[in-house]
């Protein structure tokens, strides 16, 4: 049965969501108003635009909904979404808004004076792109089915790729800066306030942790339902090197005591994919080129971890109360299990106050669909930039005029958003986090180790840095693709991994070696080919380090490039 | 290839600037650099001890502070304000560096 409450928040959002989209449309005119927002959004609008882009709904749902499943080990999830940020701000922020691109595979080409590399940026930009698409689809699709009863999945993967896609024709970066920056409040808003709700009715944060004791008995402080046989116990789920970290090697036989040195090379693993995998995501690298310079870059950048930090703060309370109060959520999987926790913990408060519980859980609602929606939003936008900036724009028409360049735009837009769509369709069986984990693992093996390299060190080559992505790319989605595949039966590689638990998990979390893999083939390989380095390598320096009072800047500004050629 | 345009408020900047060589650009790049990697290091310290205080020291960090186990606090809880004030550091000093190199490149020496 339809829950009316759900129904018309989750409504709302939509709705203002495309009346932003209209109204920014008449306020988006030129090709830099579609590509970088005229690089003039202020450092508050833009961080809480950034944000609002990047809590998807694997932040929104998914982290709840593993804190809920397997307990501390899942923490490092946001602390390092958060915090990836930081490494963005201390290499990268700054010197890449300087040297004025539009997009990554601009840079590429400027930073090394190669048309391929570019293109091979651009192949990098729709893949991670892509990959990050697959799942915001699949939790549109999952959470109208849970609005809606009896919905099939493609419907809403249909549905919000088509709003969406019209929303980032109509107005661009411009249009989607102002829609984000509403939605990343919008997320906080249902995070936090149904949150505070359900503590003041069931007992705070830290109670319900206290409920899960080491040892002895389990103090009656608040209610707490009993677990179900496949919820972790207590210990295990409280305590570092739980189930999420201590999987390959319980299931290769080897005994408790002995696998917490592969449980801490797991979390280890993890740390570096996700914290270079954020300061790798294209998505979220174009977003620093709407900001006026690199000072206000950096600027954005803190306020960004201070925004999105507030807002990781709450999902693991979720869990956390999800494992006390709604226990049943451990017998399903999938958007039937832990991961719907955010959605359903509000509805509880309908014992004691009735109706506010589905009041709150519509509000819950109208903040998923604000995270796939925004998320998505950002991917199409980057997506877009590159197939209709880098390919049409610098590989195809060159000369082509600002008005072809905006008219590229916007079909490019349609294009990439019926390809997401059609992907999005096929994923309903994939898990969301293994969709995210790829993107990630992908964007820290490539992008990162590109960006940081190419920006402190001289000496790198074309060559080098294209092995280096290519290399570390490649590898990491090759043997993240064979346990995934390995996992859905399609590899019969399962005896394998019990014999070799350590395998398991460089191919499962391989950041450890992806990374240094990718900056050692750049270092190699540019050190073979140091005749390469660019002849106006002090000069490319000078811009991307030197600050902007003294005018190095660079600009790739339509008007002034079409004339110029 | 399509170069990219100089930004067309300062065209003659440049050339008025005689430091602006490599010898300038090392120093910039060797003060930058040590800034954010000394952040870095902080954060890194902080990021990378905690998996080995749970391993070496499981008890400590186990230990109950209200309804937090510490270790639990200090991840889920502490871990934001942390980050937090090392990004505020890295940019007061950064824009502190950049006033003085700017300031040194005009030839402003103080």
């Amino acid at each position: 049965m339809i829950d009316p409450w759900i129904l018309s928040f989750s409504l709302v959002t939509v709705a203002v969501t495309v009346a932003m989209g209209f109204w920014t449309a008449g306020k988006s005119k030129t090709a830099s108003d579609f590509f970088v927002a005229g690089r003039s959004v202020s450092v508050g609008w833009n961080a809480s635009a950034i944000s609002g882009e990047y809590l998807s709904a694997a932040s929104f749902m998914g982290v709840a909904g593993m804190v809920m499943k397997f307990g501390y080990d899942a923490l490092w999830y946001p602390v390092c979404y958060a915090c990836g940020y930081l490494f963005l701000l201390l290499f990268i922020s700054g010197p890449l808004r300087r040297f004025g691109a539009y997009t990554i595979p601009d840079f590429a080409e400027g930073r090394y004076d190669s048309p391929l590399f570019r293109k091979i940026a651009v192949i990098f930009v729709l893949a991670i792109g892509f990959l990050y698409t697959m799942p915001q689809m699949k939790g549109a699709g999952t959470a109208l089915a849970y609005i809606f009863p009896g919905l099939p999945y493609w419907a809403g993967v249909v549905l919000v790729g088509a709003v969406v896609t019209l929303n980032v024709a109509l107005g661009g970066m411009k249009g989607i800066t102002v829609v984000q920056a509403f939605q990343y409040w919008a997320k906080m808003f249902a995070i936090s306030v149904p949150l505070f709700v359900v503590m003041s009715v069931y007992g705070s944060y830290s109670t319900h942790l206290g409920m899960n004791a080491a040892e002895g008995p389990v103090p009656a402080v608040a209610e707490r339902l009993p677990l179900p046989e496949k919820a972790p116990e207590d210990l295990a789920w409280i305590s570092p090197f739980g189930p999420l970290t201590t999987k390959a090697a319980a299931a290769a036989g080897i005994p408790p005591e002995g696998r917490r040195p592969y449980s801490l090379l797991y979390t280890y693993s993890l740390i570096i994919a996700l914290v270079c995998g954020t300061a790798g995501l294209p998505h979220i690298l174009v977003r620093f080129y709407t900001n006026p310079d690199g000072a206000a870059a950096k600027r954005t950048t803190m306020w960004v971890m201070i925004l999105i930090g507030v807002f990781y703060v709450f999902p693991p309370v979720f869990g956390v109360l999800g494992r006390s109060l709604l226990p049943d959520l451990y017998s399903a999987t999938g958007a039937k299990g832990t991961d719907k926790v955010v959605l359903e913990l509000p509805r509880l408060v309908n014992e004691r106050l009735p109706v506010w519980g589905s009041i709150l859980s519509g509000v819950a609602c109208a903040g998923a669909f604000a995270a796939f929606m925004s998320t998505f939003s950002g991917l199409l936008v980057s997506m877009t930039g590159a197939l209709a900036h880098d390919v049409y724009g610098r590989i195809f028409r060159p000369a082509s005029s600002q008005a072809e360049r905006l008219k590229a735009f916007k079909v490019s837009a349609v294009l990439i958003g019926a390809v997401a769509v059609a992907l999005g369709v096929q994923v309903e069986a994939f898990d969301i986090n293994f969709m995210v984990g790829q993107a990630f693992a992908i964007a820290a093996a490539s992008y990162f180790p590109l960006l940081f390299m190419s920006v402190w060190w001289r000496g790198m080559t074309t060559k080098g840095a294209a092995a280096g992505m290519l290399g570390g790319g490649l590898t990491a989605l090759a043997s993240i693709t064979l346990t995934s595949f390995s996992d859905l039966g399609y590899i019969p590689l399962a005896g394998f991994w019990t014999t070799h638990p350590l395998l398991r998990i460089l191919c499962e979390q391989p950041a450890i070696w992806a990374v240094p893999l990718a900056i050692g083939l750049m270092a190699g390989v540019s050190l073979l080919t140091r005749a390469d380095v660019p002849a106006d390598i002090v000069k490319k320096m000078l811009v991307l380090h030197a600050p902007e009072s003294l005018g190095l800047r660079q600009e790739y500004d339509a008007e002034h490039a079409v004339a110029a050629h | 290839m399509q170069q990219p345009v100089l930004a067309p408020e300062r065209p003659a900047l440049r050339s008025e600037l005689p430091a602006l060589d490599a010898d300038f650009l090392a120093l910039l790049m060797r003060r930058q650099l040590t800034l954010s990697v000394s952040c870095a290091v902080c954060f890194m310290s902080l990021l990378l001890g905690l998996p080995l205080a749970n391993y070496f020291l499981p008890e400590l960090m186990a230990r109950r502070v209200g309804g937090f186990t510490l270790s639990w606090l200090i991840l889920g809880v502490l871990f934001f304000p942390l980050v937090w004030t090392i990004s505020f550091v890295f940019i007061r000093r950064s824009m502190a560096l950049e006033a003085a190199e700017a300031a040194y490149a005009k030839g402003e020496r103080p």
